[in-house]
């Protein structure tokens, strides 16, 4: 536990005239305590770690600043993966974005292109997340409403008309059917006349985090892992520029991990898709530089910036140590970070807008390659464009106007932020060895070891706020009346959009090929059960215009779905 | 009073509810804190895990026998999945079982929501203790 209160445990061998931080305490602490006491609170960081009062030369002594510092662009890449960083080229401003059709969808796309974003980020509905078609049943209520409704490759179309996909990057976050949205993405480029090998962008593909944190599984752990090392092997050979997993922290620390279980669990995920590729007979080094990460940006703003410093750490020593990988790419940890949704208020909605910019700069000065800055209204509904826009500003006003992408890793060498910066990484890999001795992360999953770590962290979490111990402005401090309250306008999902949607899939499966369907769904399902690479029999079970529903289904026959144990 | 609300008054009953997720969303990390919250505050929890069907929600609530079903839905299907739930309850003659949700709700759907039965919604930055006040003041054993 921190020092807690506004007093000072007695230093033993301490004299007055002493020099460092025991003479400092002596000769100055001291005096200034006796007399204004510090605040009554436990310092300590949202994630609950214990924080010093000060850092001074003392708590880098230990560190070898060639071995665990070096230089940017310098393993272990703890001042960032390039040497001139943001003097070089800022990061990516990729703002998440998806809803109804996707004709609407698309319209919103060429808005964002026209305001100066520079990569594009699908998001999808509900049902195409979980791989069911809009007809679905469990589909009801859903199409359309938390992102666009995708059922087909004729969707896909329409989603990217007009956008030259040789001249954008797009990141898509999919997981469970991942294979079969990227195969759609080829599909559509083949149709503009784009070669393959020139596209870029990023498919979420992070299953391991799904069944620890976002719960949109479909097949178990196991045949998932065998459809990622496809993708990863097929796209080696296809599409060399495609970041095959993001693999993400974000959702682990919206379902209420701490900054250090994100960290732990994060790399542990990424270690279990190493393992995987190596024992998929892969050569490390043929896909580890495309792996790629995505982090969360939650209110602590050092703790957030020596989080990302720390990743880059441990990853860089892991794969070089751990993996023997020799090419340098492997060693870099490439990162997209998001600003916490988790961490924004119904109450008050427009100080979200103050959050962000905090949670941003930390993103940047923990030196991210591409950020997304949520909405102020998003803990209310989808983003409205206006939201959307000054989330937008805002990274622009903290690239161009702040001056902080002047000066590369402008925080490294503070003694604070160098020792925040160890420490997590210690608290991480302690977590990361727990791990390992379960066998690695499938086994873990399977034994509900993250799940119940970020259960019990999310729980104690609220009690603090329930309790006063941590603060929200605006839900248990400085509140106001709700009928006093701001109202924001909210984006509304046009309720006709389900029945549009339902339209379109109709005519498809009336105007396609049956016969081709069921062709390349049986040879898909043959592939499935035995050993070949998926990837190409996606493709052309996207091309017959299969649906995301039907594939998934084909592929359930043999692999299976998940069930999980639900641990309170 | 009914003699079985007498007789689960003298017998000390404890308040039984299901607490569960409709539909697709997977966001749970609220609804395991507010069954945690619940369960610690010495009700009688079921929690349902994920993915349910209000056909699901509705035969378990009769099955466990339960005083209210409290559903969280933080996907924005809330119009469509509450109403659901409470049509499927009056088919099977089941009214006297409340229902209580909670989640990503505006505001402005709140008085429909209300109007088609839901007894209370919680929103955003609801905290455990408004919860567990409104089980003990709203809910009660239904029989023995």
């Amino acid at each position: 536990m921190a020092r807690t209160k506004g007093t000072l445990e007695k230093e033993s061998g301490t004299r007055a005239h002493g020099s460092g931080r025991p003479g400092w305490e002596e000769r100055t602490l001291r005096p200034a305590l006796e007399k204004n006491p510090e605040r009554d609170v436990r310092f300590t960081t949202v994630s609950d770690f214990p924080i010093q009062r000060l850092g001074t030369p003392e708590d880098t002594a230990a560190m070898d600043l060639e071995k665990d510092l070096a230089g940017p662009g310098e393993f272990p890449y703890t001042r960032g993966i390039h040497p001139t960083m943001y003097r070089g080229r800022l990061w990516t401003m990729r703002q998440f974005s998806g809803f109804g059709t996707a004709r609407l969808t698309n319209e919103r796309y060429r808005y964002l292109l026209s305001q100066g974003q520079t990569g594009l980020s699908v998001a999808f509905d509900l049902p195409t997340l979980m791989g069911r078609d809009s007809d679905d049943p469990m589909a009801l209520g859903e199409v359309g409403r938390e992102g666009v409704a995708i059922d087909s490759l004729a969707d896909m179309e329409t989603l990217f008309s007009g956008i030259p996909l040789d001249r954008i990057s797009t990141s898509m976050t999919i997981n469970s059917p991942a294979a079969i949205l990227f195969a759609m993405y080829v599909a559509v480029a083949e149709k503009q006349g784009v070669a393959i090998e020139v596209l870029e962008g990023t498919i979420q593909n992070d299953i391991l985090k799904e069944y620890i944190a976002q719960k949109e599984w479909i097949y178990p752990p196991r045949p998932s892992l065998r459809i990622i090392t496809d993708i990863m092997s097929w796209c080696a050979g296809n599409v060399p520029r495609w970041n095959t997993i993001s693999i993400s922290g974000y959702h682990i620390r919206e379902a209420g991990s701490t900054a250090i279980q994100e960290l732990a669990f994060t790399l542990a995920d990424g270690i279990g898709y190493v393992q995987a590729g190596i024992e998929a007979g892969m050569d490390v080094d043929a896909f580890a530089p495309r792996l790629s990460f995505f982090f969360n940006a939650h209110n602590d703003f050092f703790e957030e910036l020596c989080k990302l410093r720390a990743a880059r750490r441990i990853w860089a020593r892991v794969m070089r140590d751990r993996f023997h990988a020799r090419d340098e790419r492997s060693w870099k940890l490439r990162t997209h970070v998001q600003t916490a949704g988790c961490s924004l208020t119904a109450q008050q909605p427009y100080n979200n807008i103050v959050r962000v910019t905090v949670q941003a700069l930390a993103a940047v000065l923990g030196g991210t390659q591409s950020l997304h800055t949520n909405s102020m209204d998003e803990t209310l509904a989808l983003p409205t464009e206006e939201a959307v826009t000054i989330a937008l500003r805002t990274q622009q006003i903290i690239a161009e106007e702040s001056g902080v992408a002047g000066t590369v890793d402008p925080l490294g060498g503070s003694y604070f932020v160098e020792d925040l910066t160890r420490k997590m990484e210690e608290a991480a890999l302690d977590l990361i060895h727990r791990i390992d001795a379960m066998g690695g992360i499938v086994p873990a999953i399977e034994a509900g070891f993250p799940q119940r770590e970020i259960a019990e962290a999310a729980y104690v979490y609220q009690m603090q706020i329930d309790a006063g111990e941590k603060t929200v402005v605006g839900v248990n401090k400085h509140t106001i009346p709700a009928e006093d309250d701001h109202r924001i306008p909210i984006l509304k999902i046009d309720e006709g959009i389900e029945k549009d949607q339902l339209d379109r899939l109709r005519a498809l499966k009336a105007s396609r090929d049956a016969a081709a369907v069921s062709r390349a769904l049986e040879a898909l399902r043959k592939a499935a059960a035995g050993k070949e690479n998926l990837m190409p029999r996606i493709l052309d079970a996207v091309k017959a215009y299969a649906t995301v529903g039907e594939i998934c289904a084909c592929m359930k026959t043999v692999f299976g779905e998940y069930r999980e144990t639900p641990v309170l | 009073m009914t003699s079985a609300a007498r007789e689960a008054q003298a017998s000390g009953r404890k308040v039984r509810l299901l607490v569960g997720k409709v539909g697709l969303d997977g966001h749970d990390r609220g609804v395991k804190i507010v069954a945690r919250a619940l369960r610690d505050a010495g009700f009688e929890v079921i929690y349902t895990g994920l993915h349910q069907t209000p056909e699901m929600v509705v035969a378990t609530a009769i099955q466990e026998d339960v005083d209210a079903v409290s559903l969280s839905i933080l996907s924005g299907a809330h119009m469509t999945l509450l109403p659901r739930v409470l049509d499927l309850l009056k088919e099977k003659s089941a009214t006297d079982i409340a229902v209580f949700a909670g989640g990503i709700i505006p505001d402005e759907d709140i008085p429909a929501l209300k109007k088609a039965g839901v007894i209370e919604v919680f929103t955003p930055g609801a905290s455990t203790r408004s919860i567990i006040d409104f089980v003990h003041q709203r809910i009660r054993p239904r029989r023995g």
